[in-house]
């Protein structure tokens, strides 16, 4: 090591270092000890310290493990290592104001607005409505049986992972017909009751994020099979059948689903006959199930087309009719290539749900606009956001996460 | 003969039961607007309104017939569509090529940036920024002025408007820098192909644009002042801004959260493009003898682009449909006017549910045919 290299790195290393105490003085103590100086060169000095440091420390190869892979990460070059120290201050900035906010000024303690006197945070107030969000303006003494239907509803869709080689066969039977039937009366008599000496509880007082998964669920085991139909209808070589099918599918994906949200609410009504009426949420799930059968067809289309011309010509050399060489032969392997675009749809539709809140149906986003509003809980918009952006994060990350594994999965198999 | 029964009947069935369908609910539809003293037809388009808009880019007031309403409210959502999808290219490009940077802090916090706000919904998102991120904005007696002219407040942005004298002039001469660019990008290729000798074109391009407008205000009379906002009392409590352009802060909420999710995909589909260059390509580039920069524009950027534009495009149309998310938080837009206030008003459902939704259909399919017929011109021509 030449012994320029040497004080180069060392210059080097204590210059990032005054940097780096600099913001952070400043940003965990307020203390500034750079004030003498005019305002903006106190405010850029760490930044050109900094960057000048890390100049200094480029090279090349030196030698040292942990400077080598510095250098090759997060230092390539001036403008490199410019952003590596506003991305690393900003994060020394933002810590501070957040923990206090978050945690350290926060209040969860107590039951009432009266418990929130730090400045920081109040999640007394999503302790408190915590039930409200979850599950609506549901019955407190009845929330078991929401519970009991989602665990019931689970363990059901759960059924696919035991593999018997004589039941697999009827899974996919299983899974379009018998279970959407099981899980619609699941979810009907448990959470609406009206029968085996259940209390009635009406659809307006479902809401919450319970609401959310509903809606959701229906939506999606029922959309799958419509969206199915629609694709083999576009793929069809008999050409009424697939204009039908190319107008519905471009029609619903031309909308905006406000749109049809609205229609449901407004429009819908009139064209059902008279004295004939039809609850508030099913309108909406028939709607939103209309809407995203669009979307799902277009996602097993694309695994439609994607099976080679082989497979079909194979199948109809084996003298197959049309309806036998879909299910026997093009559908199981498309549908299972459709997996993950079926699995990023019901991601959309999740993210989608919340919207139903413009039609008055207070899931999660219409829970907290109520709570927003109550007199007692004013000026907390805040907190709840930002529960509910948590909630929903998880739950989407974790999607959009085992979709992506499911995509690598079938990816190598082929 | 067998065959042909065979490829009619399915045909026929699905027609007929189409055409039940529709039968039945237009049925249905006649006897409820019957019993309701409703009467089908689009001539309440030119009553009058009677309802006022908040913010609007064309002159209306209550006295405007509904069919004006409905421009309004048309161009209240285009103008969040465009610049939501301004802001999300420009914050989408930035994020993608952060993405695939050789700095393992700016790749990990673009990875980031994306995970987060692509998987939150959206409306949330803008339930955030309006309920919660800039109702913590000072009241408009006590904002610092941002760069001492425009003010971020509660009631909204207040920023300085331009005032221009002649701007006609000012447009002609912009009109003839551009067409100056072209005559010279034309000439630069033709010596390019002939001579081999190349121009500068970039620089004078530059220099078109600048020089030009420039020239205007020195010898062509034009004008420009700013029209700066000032605090004024309405009473002892309350203030506001005159003068100046005021953004209410439904449009700014709007726009953050929607360029904020949208570039989350932009990103993404400026990352594919960008890897599904083949290093190859680049390789071959360099090993005729093409500089860096001619690499990125002759042989990366046609290329990347070609797989960037479409999935791009099918995010503009998507952020266009989500604009509609307005009516949450009382932006007047399309569906918050039209399919809101004049719903209720007249009553009329199907007309003004149907218009709303065929313009949204209209928008949707243009933007889908422009998109076809862009990929068919840049599509590889194979031989």
């Amino acid at each position: 090591m030449t012994q320029k290299l040497k004080t180069n790195i060392y210059l080097g290393s204590i210059l990032i270092f005054i940097s780096i105490i600099d913001v952070s003085l400043n940003s965990f103590y307020k203390i500034n000890f750079t004030n003498f100086l005019p305002d903006t060169i106190s405010f850029l000095l760490p930044l050109i310290l900094g960057t000048i440091g890390l100049y200094l420390i480029r090279y090349d190869y030196t030698g040292i493990k942990r400077l080598d892979s510095l250098n090759k990460n997060v230092n390539t070059s001036n403008f490199n290592a410019l952003l590596t120290l506003l991305i690393i201050f900003i994060i020394i900035k933002s810590i501070p104001p957040s923990m206090s906010w978050m945690i350290l000024d926060a209040n969860i303690s107590g039951d009432s607005r009266d418990a929130c006197t730090g400045t920081g945070a109040c999640w007394t107030y999503i302790k408190v409505w915590f039930k409200r969000f979850m599950y609506g303006m549901y019955p407190n003494e009845l929330h078991w049986r929401i519970n009991i239907a989602f665990i019931l509803v689970i363990a059901l869709g759960l059924i696919g992972l035991i593999k018997t080689e004589k039941l697999k066969k009827y899974l996919p039977l299983y899974y379009v017909v018998i279970y959407p039937i099981i899980a619609f009366l699941i979810i009907y008599y448990l959470i609406s009751g009206g029968a085996f000496g259940l209390e009635w509880v009406e659809t307006g007082a479902w809401g919450g994020l319970s609401l959310t998964f509903i809606v959701s669920f229906f939506c999606l085991i029922f959309c799958f099979p419509l969206g199915m139909i629609l694709a083999l209808g576009r793929r069809s070589t008999l050409p009424v059948i697939r204009y039908i099918s190319i107008g519905y599918i471009e029609f619903w994906r031309g909308v905006p689903l406000i749109t049809v949200l609205f229609m449901s609410s407004v429009m819908f009504p009139m064209f059902l006959p008279e004295d004939f009426f039809m609850d508030k949420l099913v309108r909406v799930i028939i709607a939103i199930t209309l809407f995203e059968a669009a979307y799902c067809a277009e996602v097993i289309r694309g695994g439609l087309q994607s099976l080679p011309r082989g497979q079909y010509d194979a199948a109809k050399s084996l003298g197959m009719g049309y309806w036998k060489m879909q299910t026997f032969v093009i559908l199981p392997q498309a549908l299972k290539l459709v997996i993950p675009g079926i699995a990023n749809t019901f991601l959309a539709l999740v993210k989608d749900t919340p919207l139903i809140f413009v039609v008055g149906l207070a899931e999660l986003a219409g829970m907290l606009a109520l709570a927003k509003t109550n007199p007692e809980w004013l000026g907390f918009a805040m907190e709840g956001y930002i529960f509910a952006s948590i909630i929903f994060w998880i739950i989407c990350y974790a999607m959009s996460k085992y979709s992506y594994n499911l995509e690598a999965k079938y990816k190598t198999e082929r | 003969m067998n065959n042909k029964i065979k490829r009619f009947l399915p045909q026929i069935l699905t027609l007929l039961f189409v055409i039940l369908i529709f039968g039945f609910l237009t049925f249905n539809a006649q006897i409820n607007m019957d019993n309701r003293g409703i009467d089908f037809g689009f001539g309440f388009l030119k009553q009058e309104a009677s309802f006022d808009i908040q913010f609007s880019l064309v002159e209306y007031d209550g006295l405007d017939p509904y069919w004006w309403a409905y421009v309004a409210a048309l161009l209240n959502t285009l103008l969040v569509a465009a610049l939501g999808i301004i802001f999300c290219t420009i914050l989408g490009v930035i994020v993608g090529v952060a993405r695939l940077s050789p700095n393992y802090l700016i790749r990990n916090a673009a990875a980031w940036y994306v995970e987060f706000f692509r998987n939150i919904p959206l409306l949330l998102q803008i339930f955030f920024w309006y309920y919660a991120a800039l109702r913590a904005l000072p009241l408009p007696q006590d904002a610092e002025p941002l760069l001492g002219v425009s003010y971020m407040t509660i009631k909204g942005f207040y920023i300085p408007a331009m005032v221009w004298g002649n701007l006609n002039i000012f447009l002609y001469s912009l009109l003839c820098a551009i067409i100056g660019i072209f005559v010279v990008r034309i000439y630069a290729k033709r010596l390019q192909e002939n001579e081999g000798k190349q121009l500068p074109v970039f620089f004078i391009s530059i220099g078109l644009i600048t020089i030009l407008p420039f020239l205007s205000f020195l010898l062509g009379g034009v004008t420009l002042d700013f029209d700066l906002p000032v605090l004024k009392e309405l009473s002892a409590t309350s203030f506001t801004y005159e003068g100046g352009i005021g953004l209410p802060p439904e449009l700014i909420a709007l726009t953050l959260a929607l360029s904020l999710y949208t570039a989350t995909f932009v990103a993404e589909c400026v990352r594919a493009g960008i890897q599904g260059i083949s290093k190859g390509q680049k390789e071959a580039a360099a090993s005729i003898g093409l500089t860096p920069n001619q690499i990125l524009k002759l042989v990366v950027m046609p290329q990347a682009l070609r797989i960037i534009i479409p999935p791009t495009t099918n995010q503009y149309l998507n952020l266009t449909k989500n604009s509609s998310l307005a009516a949450a938080i009382a932006y007047p837009d399309l569906v918050l006017v039209f399919a809101g206030t004049a719903l209720m008003q007249t009553g009329k459902a199907i007309e003004i549910v149907s218009i709303t939704m065929l313009t949204y259909l209209t928008l949707s399919l243009a933007i889908a045919a422009l998109m076809n017929w862009y990929n068919k011109r840049i599509e590889i021509k194979e031989k």
